[in-house]
């Protein structure tokens, strides 16, 4: 999975192994976790990289990944295994553009030094001179950076269609060999430093929209969280060995402790426990299992350890199953046509032919095929799509960062472009309009004493009961009690110490409806009630669709009493029980009655729907898929985002058609004059760097777009 | 013109240069992580002295 790389020490191999850390804050966290473990025993160095918030760790091969995974813990963050990033491809693409860009920037700076002589009155040989100096800067830049536009073009054509990649080629292409032309035959006019500001300026525009991407999707691949790579197989003679999933086989035995996940589906052998299905099934309480049911992969062992007979793994499993029905879902998707795309399939034919119609009419007046040549290639460069080029991803980027700064990623332009096109939002309950972990709801019976040795307690502790009782009392600014001789007692909670008195947080003495916990201190006993909470402003928020045009409804694959409840306290329509194929079914319905849904989902049971919608957003706690299917993706435990996502999105197009109309305006005044053979380069350059400036300062207006 | 035989190879020169670098930095992954490089500065690296 994991890079293994070759690198040329001394005697042995390393690997590399990355490892997501998302408690990362600063400088200190740094030193500490790149101190800590440079010189442990088999660590060979690591790097904190703090803008993804990971860590790369190259160690000698003996080491396992789950150890290592410990080790940082034991420094005190928590960590997750990042395999194979699968988008590192993409980056890879993003960094093409960004050479490119680089090429024509060195190319556009030195074109332009020279003809800004040639404008100022260079003449004869000097012209000359500047004009072959120019074409050999320009003719081997022009052939790397306009590379991505020409393969884009080629391959439009190929199918028979075209995009703004076909124009922008023709003209780049027309404009260069009409140059080499005069050159060779000592013309006035050289048009190779608007070819290659033509490009330098597109490629910001492809760079802007490229960077956009990666920035969500690393975030968002730091976010993805690892939830099973793999179990603590025992063999017949009673030995443990960890397995990675993708080793996992049927008939073998996992030993899966409290708090682990599921690596494979299963059927439990023995013990006996609870399971946290929220993420496959949307059924928020904790499902009990025993002897002989089925235990699915990506479900959470809550109460107790059990071994589980594995009879299913990989592709059979019933989260594959999901993935398969996620990428039907997803086909329609695709089919969507991106803006700039859509202008281009207007706008490059009126070009062309408004090109050969003033070529056509030049030669009709008699002015020689050269002069008439010239004239349509200048209107080609001044109706290149420059500004049209930058007008949406600048708009896009400056958007996308705004709202990232309110913690929302949204993974690519497309995305915003549909977001603003949304009329009707789906939810899905668990985990989206609830916070999908249980909150503590009595935490104020406690004492101040009770809730330090509580917090101890929980802090040792990596159940979910744990870890929503610790975030509980850590927003109330609780410091941890100083215990003693802390250890987990399997199936019963945390036991400690606490200035000799036994201290214990665990499983009830008595059974209760609710998901609960019991903290003992020495003799005196207080059961902590938990629940699912529906998301603090989630009612404001849906109102706030409300007012933006979007009716809502909540999709759930939650029993029918849970669901209800948290309808009507928001007062929405609700299915319930609804599977993952009902999910896409109750979209294709509304989308065929003419709607464009929003689903706002998080679990593995929702994928399949998010991928079906016309634009989806999974919360940050979402499962990979959800992650992985949704076109944006929110942190924060507020439902807000949402409804503000779309006001920024909606608020992206009109500065989006503003750019547009800036464009077209421009081209309105521009074209007369070169249908008329009145541009000159100089006229060609100062009117597209002037188009894209504008159209660029239009774009930062939305800088404030998210407040 | 005896100027400019000699200053514009030096603009060129000076152009392609920065390009390279450029170029390299790209290569070792000097764009990486600019976050983490503006925090770095804060760490007190006292064991590490020579």
């Amino acid at each position: 999975m994991n890079a293994i790389a070759p690198i040329a020490d001394s005697q042995a191999r390393t690997n590399i192994s990355r490892f997501v850390v998302p408690a990362i804050r600063c400088a200190g966290c740094i030193s500490k976790i790149e101190n800590g473990l440079n010189g442990k025993p088999g660590i060979l160095s690591s790097r904190v990289n703090f803008s993804t918030k990971q860590v790369a760790i190259s160690h000698l091969p003996e080491m396992e990944e789950d150890q290592l995974r410990r080790e940082i813990e034991a420094l005190g963050f928590e960590a997750q295994i990042l395999a194979d990033n699968p988008l590192a491809e993409e980056k890879g693409s993003t960094d093409k553009l960004i050479r490119a860009l680089a090429v024509a920037g060195f190319g556009m700076m030195n074109i332009m030094l020279l003809s800004v002589s040639v404008w100022s009155g260079a003449a004869g040989v000097t012209r000359e001179l500047f004009h072959w100096l120019s074409a050999l800067i320009a003719i081997p830049v022009i052939a790397y950076s306009g590379r991505p536009f020409f393969a884009s073009a080629a391959m439009a054509l190929r199918y028979g269609r075209t995009n703004m990649d076909v124009p922008i080629s023709i003209g780049i292409l027309l404009a260069t060999g009409l140059s080499i032309h005069e050159t060779a035959t000592g013309g006035a006019h050289a048009y190779f430093d608007s070819a290659v500001m033509l490009l330098f300026f597109l490629l910001a525009g492809r760079v802007l929209d490229g960077m956009m991407r990666d920035r969500a999707r690393e975030g968002i691949g730091a976010l993805l969280k690892q939830t099973a790579t793999g179990a603590m197989i025992v063999d017949d003679a009673g030995n443990s060995r960890w397995v990675a999933a993708r080793d996992l086989l049927p008939e073998m035995r996992m030993m899966v402790a409290a708090g682990e996940s599921l690596a494979a589906d299963g059927v439990i052998e023995s013990g006996s426990s609870s399971f946290d299905c929220s993420l496959m099934t949307g059924e928020s309480e904790p499902q009990p299992r025993g002897k002989g049911d089925m235990a699915l992969a990506g479900t959470l062992n809550l109460l107790s350890p059990v071994v589980v007979r594995v009879t299913a793994t990989g592709e059979d499993t019933s989260v594959a199953d999901i993935a398969r029905l996620m990428d039907q879902a997803g086909q329609r998707r695709s089919f969507y046509v991106r803006i700039a795309d859509r202008a281009a399939r207007y706008y490059a034919p009126a070009v062309h032919s408004l090109a050969l119609l003033a070529f056509i009419f030049w030669m009709a007046v008699g002015a020689g095929w050269h002069q008439s040549l010239l004239i349509s290639v200048a209107v080609l460069i001044i109706t290149c799509p420059c500004a049209l080029g930058l007008a949406v991803p600048a708009a896009q980027v400056v958007a996308s960062g705004a709202l990232l700064r309110k913690g929302v990623m949204v993974k690519d332009g497309s995305a915003l472009e549909r977001l603003a096109e949304v009329d009707y939002a789906l939810f899905d309950k668990t985990g989206t309009l609830t916070l999908g972990h249980p909150v503590p709801l009595n935490l104020d019976d406690l004492s101040l004493s009770q809730k330090q040795v509580a917090l101890a307690l929980a802090q040792a502790s990596r159940h979910p009961v744990s870890k929503g009782i610790r975030t509980g009392l850590l927003a109330l600014d609780i410091e941890p009690a100083a215990l003693d001789d802390i250890r987990e007692l399997p199936g019963q909670g945390m036991a400690a110490t606490w200035d000799g008195v036994h201290v214990m947080l665990g499983k009830p003495e008595i059974s209760a409806d609710h998901l609960s916990s019991q903290l003992t201190v020495g003799t005196e006993s207080t059961l902590l009630q938990l629940q699912d909470e529906i998301r603090p402003d989630a009612s404001e928020a849906i109102a706030r669709l409300a007012e933006l045009g979007l009716p809502a409804s909540i999709i759930s694959g939650d029993n029918i009493g849970s669901v209800s409840a948290v309808a009507r306290a928001l007062s929405l329509p609700a299915q319930a029980g609804a599977s993952p194929q009902e999910k896409v079914e109750a979209i294709t319905r509304l989308t065929d009655s003419g709607h464009k849904v929003l689903m706002v989902g998080d679990g593995l049971n929702d994928g399949p729907a998010l991928a079906a919608a016309h634009v989806s957003i999974a919360p940050g706690s979402a499962s990979d898929v959800g992650q992985q299917a949704a076109d944006a993706v929110f942190t924060s435990t507020s439902l807000m985002p949402v409804a503000l996502s779309i006001t920024v999105a909606r608020r992206t197009m009109q500065i989006v058609h503003q750019n547009f109309a800036l464009a077209i305006g421009y081209n309105i005044l521009a074209v007369p004059l070169a249908l008329t053979g009145m541009v000159t380069p100089l006229i060609a350059a100062i009117a597209m760097s002037l188009s894209s400036l504008i159209v660029v300062v239009n774009a930062l207006r939305l800088n404030g777009a998210a407040k | 013109m005896s100027g400019l035989a000699i200053l514009i190879p030096i603009a060129l020169l000076m152009g392609l240069c920065g390009l390279v670098f450029f170029f390299w930095a790209m290569r070792h992954d000097q764009f990486e992580d600019l976050d983490g490089a503006a925090q770095r500065i804060l760490i007190e690296d006292e064991d590490e002295q020579p």
